[in-house]
């Protein structure tokens, strides 16, 4: 009896005591937090450092989604690249686990730290890859994947990738 | 048995196994490239390396090849120690030195060997500084794709295209790390089993080229089991689908049929599936000649309306399942059913099935025909008609090597050792036929002969087999030949003869069972075996039940009385019978009714056209060459208003209340009522199971448990996504989930093992490594040998005598032109030459014409000009047309003809294959 009695009085105190400390109610969104680089919000697709798409259509990152929700297709350019023909992701689905950017072998899919992307009609919550796409690298500035691949493109020859030797030649015998 | 030890554990293995077959057959993990269960051993990657211990008290063992060392008795063996597993890892490392860090734009990624190898090793890092060789990729035509930076030497590709497949123009060039594998210079590969490059490579060197140019990663395939509709051997397929489109075709194996390779033409013909001529509308033809979109139903109760007054005639399709087929046959009567063969094709179908039945020789396997020690291909060019068997019958060439490695007892996996042993000794194989044939090469007889000549020699080795006959009056050579030709295969313990209605001769089936019956004896199984036009023609002759009217007889119906209606299943009569006799049908036909799925010249003389499903998207039972029923099962739903052949016909059935078509719901309804009313089809049902032998919890998924984009691939039309689709009609569900192990052979759709992505992972379901599938091989034979083989009278001279001026027509074949259906596949289209018709270069001189050359050719139904080739192995007097290709639906096989230059012929304009697309030179 006698120690509840003092518990109430111990809580009347604390409640009091908070009225003299600081908020921690942010007026967002005239206010905004401050999100790390690396957060993981809002998905976008980059380019490489010399501004074409660098996504190469692989699909890992929407074989890594765990809700399924990246699907695409891909074509190959008339310059030999790999890109996607369409490159979809429904926000409705997603859960910003960031698997898709951990599976890609291009550095093209990337989480931002946006996360406002609240829509009245969930049928807006579908990106198309003119959604997505980005103008610059993100994070991941000099990555070039046709730099390092041994693929050859228009511009790139074989034996131009990174520490490739130059073709060899079939008919000669020479050691 | 004997019981070898490996880490420690005794295991029991098969006798004459190689330790890396017995290792894998024990569920082990060890890695391997260069074997390969159809090709046998070479120890060229090193990578199977495992320690083998002397003894008991031997700790420190030797690094040997798994693939190299058969299991012997008490032998103890250690895949799991540090040493074996450090030189794995070093091989790989190796094979990996110059490897191009391109698996993301590779169309083998996902599923290929190389990469589960270098993880089931352990491999990671690239640590050698060097820099990487590179090579320069080949153009190697419409179907395959070159990039050679990918291959790491395994020799697996020439040892497939030359030593198993005969191919000549692809060969391992220059020396040590600058080997390359490719052909002298860019051009289309040569051999018709080049596709098969794609699944042997175990990298990403060849790949399918149009998979290449619109990629799906082989986990987010749906994929079912199917059957080749390409030709009559009915090799089984596992086509991929994705988006509604059908992706690629990979081989399912089937330990009897098609083991673990196809031809080109079944590969990469079914493309005709996402064809811009599908029909994608139901169609009603106004007033003014054009079609109009009309509802699917009410179409289906006109049509039935239709039906219930006056005459119809159902004109079937040897392309079309046996279901719809006797759909069709219900719906007009058995008495109105045509099989939709032209007269002269149905007869010698179904004389063909007579001579199966009543023969005492065994209808062989595509599998047993590999084992056959004597082979006699008389008049059919099997390379062209069912290449499947082309294919066997090359490595039955091998059984005398085979046996000279038995006599030093060399095991059959020793693939090196082998072929060096028996250089180019090969057991017979004798070819006659009209014209050079590629079995030529391998051949110990060949003689290209006129049809009726090919049944003569046929016949005089018959009575040369069994004295008995009536012996046939041959030239000396000839008389000779044959003397030749029956000794091989009296003296071969397995003798097989293979024949066909390729040549449109029925002599030469007489000839061919003739043979046959003489060579069975009491402890000597004959094998027999016709190949036939298309993957139905037998069920379609089987539906028939004996009767069933040919083209000719419909016609003739038509002149004399006139026909109501004609209901057309799948077939267009312009391929089968000429212009002006299809267009005088057309005429006398009040209505005319079609269901087929690409646009054909039939469909512009229909009044009704009725969109049907392509292979990939109906479920239906085809009856191969063998006699074998098969079910193929739809890979993915047709978009409305596209149905399911029996579906519509059923429907059709329903509306019209026709008796035997109330009972019947479902797919296997129609199959039970087929094998109920049909005796000899009384085995179809056990083809694959029921869609009720499994519970809709266990059905067995279409699509992989990695299968990606669930949520976002329909995203753009609705964010609501809707419910999976059900498959009522069959034991499979268009899901990633349900019951994927233990399953019947007929019911694989794609075959994945934890670690073992590839196509490699195939071992994982076999009994025995290179053996029968765990859950049965897929199918049923309906033939079996029959009792009563009467002898046959020689049937002589059937075609007509030729007249001065005159010469024989004789049908040739391609692999690519003569199948309506995989023509329209866009990458075999660009490998399809226009019709044309070869001649000796003597026919040629009387002619005054010479390649490239127009000739008029006066058949009995109008004249046709064709462009000639001259081909010197041609029989004498014999020309040769294009059979199949379009402009010769007309011509007769067999028939005599007139020839004359053509005045003003100009020459098509010759189609080139480049990387991207086709474009005119």
């Amino acid at each position: 009896m006698y120690e509840s009695f003092i518990s109430q009085l111990r809580t009347i105190w604390q409640v009091l005591l908070h009225s003299f400390t600081k908020a921690e109610t942010v007026q967002y969104p005239e206010e905004q937090p401050y999100l790390a680089p690396r957060y993981r919000g809002r998905i976008v697709l980059t380019r490489d450092p010399d501004g074409d798409e660098r996504c190469v259509a692989c699909n890992l990152c929407a074989v890594a989604c765990p809700p399924d929700c990246i699907a695409l297709q891909q074509g190959v350019r008339e310059d030999g690249r790999w890109y996607p023909e369409f490159f979809r992701i429904n926000f409705s689905r997603c859960i910003m686990c960031g698997m898709c950017e951990e599976a890609c072998p291009t550095n093209a899919i990337q989480l931002t730290p946006d996360f406002e992307m609240c829509e009245y009609d969930r049928q807006s919550m579908v990106y198309e890859k003119e959604h997505l796409l980005i103008d610059g690298p993100g994070k991941y500035h000099d990555y070039n994947f046709y730099r390092v691949s041994g693929l050859k493109i228009d511009g790139k020859d074989k034996g131009e990738a990174l520490n490739e030797a130059e073709p060899v030649d079939v008919k000669s015998l020479l050691p | 048995m004997p019981t070898i030890y490996i880490d420690g554990q005794a295991h029991e293995v098969s006798e004459g196994d190689n330790l890396l077959q017995a290792a894998l057959g024990l569920g082990l993990d060890l890695p391997y490239f260069c074997w390969h269960p159809a090709m046998g051993s070479i120890g060229a990657c090193r990578q199977c390396a495992v320690l083998q211990y002397q003894d008991e008290d031997d700790t420190r063992g030797r690094i040997v090849m798994g693939c190299m060392t058969p299991v012997t008795e008490g032998a103890r063996f250690s895949l799991a120690a540090d040493r074996a597993q450090a030189f794995r890892e070093d091989i790989i490392e190796s094979l990996m030195l110059n490897h191009p860090h391109d698996c993301p734009v590779c169309a083998e990624g996902g599923e290929c060997h190389l990469q589960d190898m270098t993880v089931m090793v352990g491999h990671r890092d690239r640590e050698y500084q060097g820099r990487k060789n590179t090579h320069r990729n080949q153009h190697l035509g419409p179907l395959i794709h070159h990039e050679m930076n990918r291959c790491i030497t395994c020799y697996r590709c020439t040892r497939y295209y030359r030593d198993y497949a005969g191919g000549t123009d692809l060969a391992a060039m220059a020396s040590h790390d600058h080997v390359y594998f490719g052909r002298h210079e860019e051009g289309v590969l040569e051999s018709e089993f080049a596709g098969n490059l794609v699944e042997v490579c175990p990298t990403g060197v060849f790949t399918d080229k149009s998979l290449v140019h619109d990629y799906t990663r082989k986990w987010d395939l749906q994929s079912a089991p199917s059957v080749c509709t390409a030709c009559s051997v009915g090799c089984n397929i596992m086509p991929g689908e994705r988006y509604g489109k059908l992706k690629r075709i990979h081989n399912r194996f089937n330990h009897d049929v098609n083991g673990y390779f196809l031809c080109d033409r079944g590969r990469f013909g079914g493309h005709f599936v996402n064809s811009e001529d599908r029909i994608p509308a139901v169609g009603k033809r106004d007033g003014d000649g054009r079609f109009s979109a009309v509802d699917a139903d009410s179409a289906v109760s006109s049509i039935a309306a239709l039906l219930r007054q006056g005459k119809t005639i159902g004109i079937g399709s040897p392309r079309s399942s046996v279901e719809a087929n006797y759909l069709l046959r219900e719906l007009v009567g058995a008495e109105n059913y045509c099989t939709g063969m032209s007269a002269q094709e149905g007869a010698l179908v179904q004389h063909a099935l007579q001579q199966l039945e009543q023969s005492q020789a065994l209808v062989p396997s595509i599998r047993a025909m590999e084992s056959a020690d004597a082979v006699l291909v008389l008049g059919e060019d099997v390379t062209n008609t069912a290449p499947r068997i082309a294919l066997a019958l090359r490595q039955s060439v091998r059984n005398k090597a085979y046996a000279m490695a038995a006599d030093l007892r060399l095991e059959a996996w020793q693939d090196a050792a082998i072929r060096n042993l028996a250089q180019d000794q090969r057991s017979p194989l004798s070819v006659l036929s009209v014209a050079a044939t590629r079995l030529d090469d391998v051949a110990s007889h060949t003689a290209q002969l006129c049809p009726d000549d090919i049944a003569r020699v046929g016949f005089a080795i018959a009575a040369e087999l069994e004295g008995a006959l009536p012996a046939v009056d041959l030239g000396a050579e000839l008389a000779e030949l044959a003397k030749t030709i029956a000794d091989t295969l009296r003296s071969a313990d397995i003798p097989l003869v293979v024949s066909g209605t390729g040549c449109g001769h029925s002599g030469i089936l007489d000839a061919s069972a003739a043979i046959a019956r003489a060579l069975t004896g009491p402890d000597r199984p004959a094998q027999l075996s016709f190949c036939l036009a298309e993957c139905n023609s037998l069920g379609a002759a089987l539906v028939a039940d004996g009767a069933g009217m040919g083209l000719e007889e419909v016609l003739e119906l038509a002149a004399q009385d006139g026909i109501d209606n004609l209901l057309i299943l799948e077939n267009d009569l312009f391929r089968r019978t000429s212009c002006s006799k299809a267009d005088s049908l057309f005429q006398a036909a009040g209505n005319v009714v079609l269901l087929d799925t690409l646009t054909t010249p039939t469909c512009d003389n229909a009044d009704w056209v009725l969109p049907t499903s392509s292979f990939a998207e109906t479920e239906g039972t085809l009856i191969s060459q063998e006699g074998r029923a098969q079910r193929h099962f739809p890979v993915f739903n047709s978009v409305a208003p596209i149905r399911e052949n029996w579906r519509w016909l059923l429907d059709i059935g329903h509306c019209a209340e026709v008796a035997t078509c109330k009972s019947m719901v479902h797919f296997d309804d129609v199959t039970t009522s087929c094998a109920n009313t049909i005796k000899t089809l009384f085995g179809i049902c056990a083809a694959a199971p029921a869609a009720s032998s499994v519970p809709a919890a266990d059905k067995v998924p279409r699509q992989t448990h990695r299968f990606s984009g669930r949520t976002a691939m329909r995203a753009n039309i609705s964010v609501h996504e809707p419910r999976q689709p059900t498959d009522e009609e069959s034991p499979l569900s268009f899901t990633m989930e349900g019951h994927s192990a233990e399953h019947n052979g007929a019911l694989l759709p794609y075959v994945w093992s934890p670690g073992w992505n590839s196509n490699q992972s195939l071992h994982k379901y076999q009994s025995a490594v290179g053996g029968a599938l765990q859950g049965g091989t897929a199918g049923t034979r309906l033939i079996e040998p029959g009792d009563i083989d009467a002898a046959q009278e020689s049937s002589g001279s059937t075609a007509p005598a030729l007249n001065a001026g005159e010469y024989r027509l004789v049908p040739l074949y391609r692999i690519f032109g003569s199948e309506e259906m995989s023509v329209r596949a866009p990458a075999v289209a660009q490998l399809c030459r226009p019709a044309g018709l070869e001649m000796p270069a003597s026919v040629a001189a009387e002619l005054g014409v010479s390649n490239g050359d127009g000739v008029t050719l006066t058949a009995t139904t109008g004249n046709v000009d064709l462009e000639v080739t001259i081909n010197d192995s041609l029989a004498a007097n014999c020309v040769g047309y294009s059979h199949g290709v379009s402009g010769t639906g007309g011509l007769v096989p067999g028939s005599a003809t007139k020839l004359c230059r053509a005045e003003n012929w100009q020459r098509a304009p010759e189609l080139i294959g480049t990387d991207r697309g086709a474009t005119t030179a």
